[in-house]
């Protein structure tokens, strides 16, 4: 069976500088792989070049594959109708991820639409509107009718990233790409954002790449983790292998800095 | 706390008077330019008086140096301000906001090309521009003067339209919106647009502004509408002579001028503030 995404010696570049160099790894269907690291470590930019959505001035070598078809090198009217239905993206900053001067329910009837339109089916008026009310009840907002109505600024910032989630939602993707999506929350939003997200992968069967420099948030939500350090993946295997005996040192960095930051709190320093 | 609840409604009554003095300015201008199609007080090429009346109850700002009524001039002026206005606005926005988000979008190498071409066209002075084009038609008519000034105001249009298009372009919520699979017309209508709209359609307002300046200006030097087109231009330009001896006669086009371009000014601006949504709740 081939993978979902399958991304094989993929380098990035810039100029001459390598940001990612030969990373490797596959995503089954209905897998949830986590993809960590520090800042830098060029993790968002695999999940842009996985869409084909490299910044202009970063080139892209090696193999993309998604859903079975190369993705780098593709011109974009091809790569288009991958997008949303393959695989779709929820960002760190749910502020700037949402078009600030459109209500927020008309940012989910669009990929909604769109989604409709790419099975062959139309969706508009009313059962459009029931739909994207459907939609923000599923990722547990309350009160749908009335936060469909709202602009981005209106909402918090829980709420937001939720928006967002039910527009990657309405593409119905195989696989969904979450980029840090707790990372500008406070921690008990980050714990709801989090269930959520891992309940609505489990219930759809979605594939997950869910990309996080947080190693507790990634243990709890994913099978397999890929460690980036400075572009190289360093580890890469189950979680439980991965955190319980880590091979490399810079995993074991990052595991001690998780576990001193928690002492620290906790008061046991 | 309470102090922040307080400012609200002074600041939001503030926006609408803006609004509303912008529209009544505008309003009345509209209305007069109306009513010319339908009805003037006297016919704008008779001589319905002696040369260079004082303002009296038959001609409310007295008359010409051929005894025309020039309160009928000024109602006429009022209509070609706002089709020159108007027109000259419709052209420069179709040309420059296809020309400037075709700029945002392109490759690297046509986009600095069309940068350089528009910088260059912009160091030429608007005036100039439209003089050139005016001077290329065969005659002077109230159609090449729009058309010259649309020409003219499309290069600050399309500079401006390619500024805010790229601002927005490189946007969180357009990589969204990519890699949801929306394709580049669609980010162009459904996002781009919306958003660069509300800081274009103040900009428009402006350059209407400049339009009716520009047409006065061009009539005035005897390149925009020819003599039965009572322009605004026209009528300074046929006051030069007495403005010592009868000054309403350059003054009251003026006012009717000025009061135009104010009124577009305050109405863009109220404009703004009413449909931008994040202006609106703070």
């Amino acid at each position: 069976m081939t993978a979902l995404l399958d991304i094989d010696r993929l380098t990035i570049r810039t100029g001459t500088t390598a940001l990612v160099r030969d990373l490797s790894f596959q995503i089954a269907a209905g897998e949830r792989v986590g993809l960590i690291g520090e800042s830098g470590s060029g993790k968002s930019l695999t999940a842009l070049a996985a869409t084909g959505l490299l910044p202009a001035g970063l080139t892209a070598q090696g193999s993309v594959e998604l859903a079975g078809q190369q993705v780098i090198g593709r011109p974009d009217h091809v790569l288009d109708r991958l997008r949303g239905t393959a695989a779709a993206i929820v960002f760190q900053e749910p502020l700037t991820a949402l078009d600030p001067l459109m209500h927020v329910g008309r940012q989910v009837a669009e990929p909604l639409a769109r989604r409709a339109r790419r099975d062959g089916r139309s969706l508009s008026g009313a059962a459009l509107e029931e739909a994207v009310l459907a939609l923000l009840d599923e990722v547990a907002l309350p009160d749908p009718a009335r936060i469909a109505r709202a602009y981005p600024h209106e909402l918090s910032g829980g709420q937001r990233q939720r928006i967002a989630i039910a527009m990657a939602l309405a593409c119905r993707p195989d696989l969904l790409i979450a980029d840090e999506p707790t990372t500008a929350l406070d921690v008990t939003t980050q714990a709801e954002i989090l269930n959520l997200l891992d309940r609505l992968v489990r219930e759809r069967g979605m594939a997950l790449l869910f990309i996080s420099h947080d190693l507790p948030v990634v243990a709890n939500t994913v099978e397999r983790v890929v460690v980036l350090r400075k572009g190289e993946a360093v580890e890469a295997g189950p979680v439980s292998t991965v955190f319980g005996a880590p091979q490399h040192d810079y995993t074991r960095s990052l595991l001690a800095a998780a576990r001193s930051f928690d002492d620290a709190l906790e008061g046991r320093a | 706390m309470t102090a922040i609840l307080e400012t609200e409604p002074a600041a939001r009554r503030r926006h609408s008077f803006t609004l509303y003095a912008g529209a009544v300015l505008v309003g009345i201008h509209l209305l007069v330019a109306l009513l010319t199609l339908v009805w003037l007080p006297y016919d704008p090429t008779a001589f319905a008086g002696g040369r260079l009346e004082a303002p009296s109850w038959l001609h409310w700002v007295g008359t010409d140096r051929l005894g025309r009524d020039l309160f009928t001039q000024l109602m006429i002026g009022s209509r070609i301000a706002l089709m020159v206005g108007t027109g000259a606005v419709a052209i420069g926005a179709a040309i420059g906001v296809t020309l400037g988000l075709l700029a945002a979008f392109a490759s690297r190498w046509l986009d600095d090309a069309l940068a350089a071409t528009l910088d260059i066209l912009i160091a030429f002075p608007t005036l100039l521009i439209a003089m050139l084009v005016v001077a290329a038609s065969d005659t002077a008519s109230l159609w090449s003067a729009v058309v010259a000034l649309g020409i003219a105001l499309s290069a600050i249009v399309a500079r401006l339209t390619r500024i805010l298009a790229k601002r927005v372009l490189v946007m969180d919520y357009i990589t969204a919106a990519r890699t949801s699979g929306t394709s580049w017309p669609g980010i162009v209508f459904i996002h781009v647009l919306p958003n660069i709209w509300p800081t274009l359609s103040v900009n428009f307002a402006l350059q209407f502004g400049l339009a009716v300046i520009a047409e006065a200006s061009l009539s005035y030097l005897g390149l925009g509408a020819p003599p039965p087109n009572a322009s605004w231009g026209r009528l300074l330009q046929e006051a030069q002579g007495t403005v010592y001896t009868a000054p309403i006669g350059a003054i009251a086009p003026g006012v009717a001028l000025v009061s135009l371009v104010i009124g577009i000014n305050l109405l863009a601006d109220g404009l703004r503030e009413a449909i931008d949504p994040t202006r609106r709740a703070r």
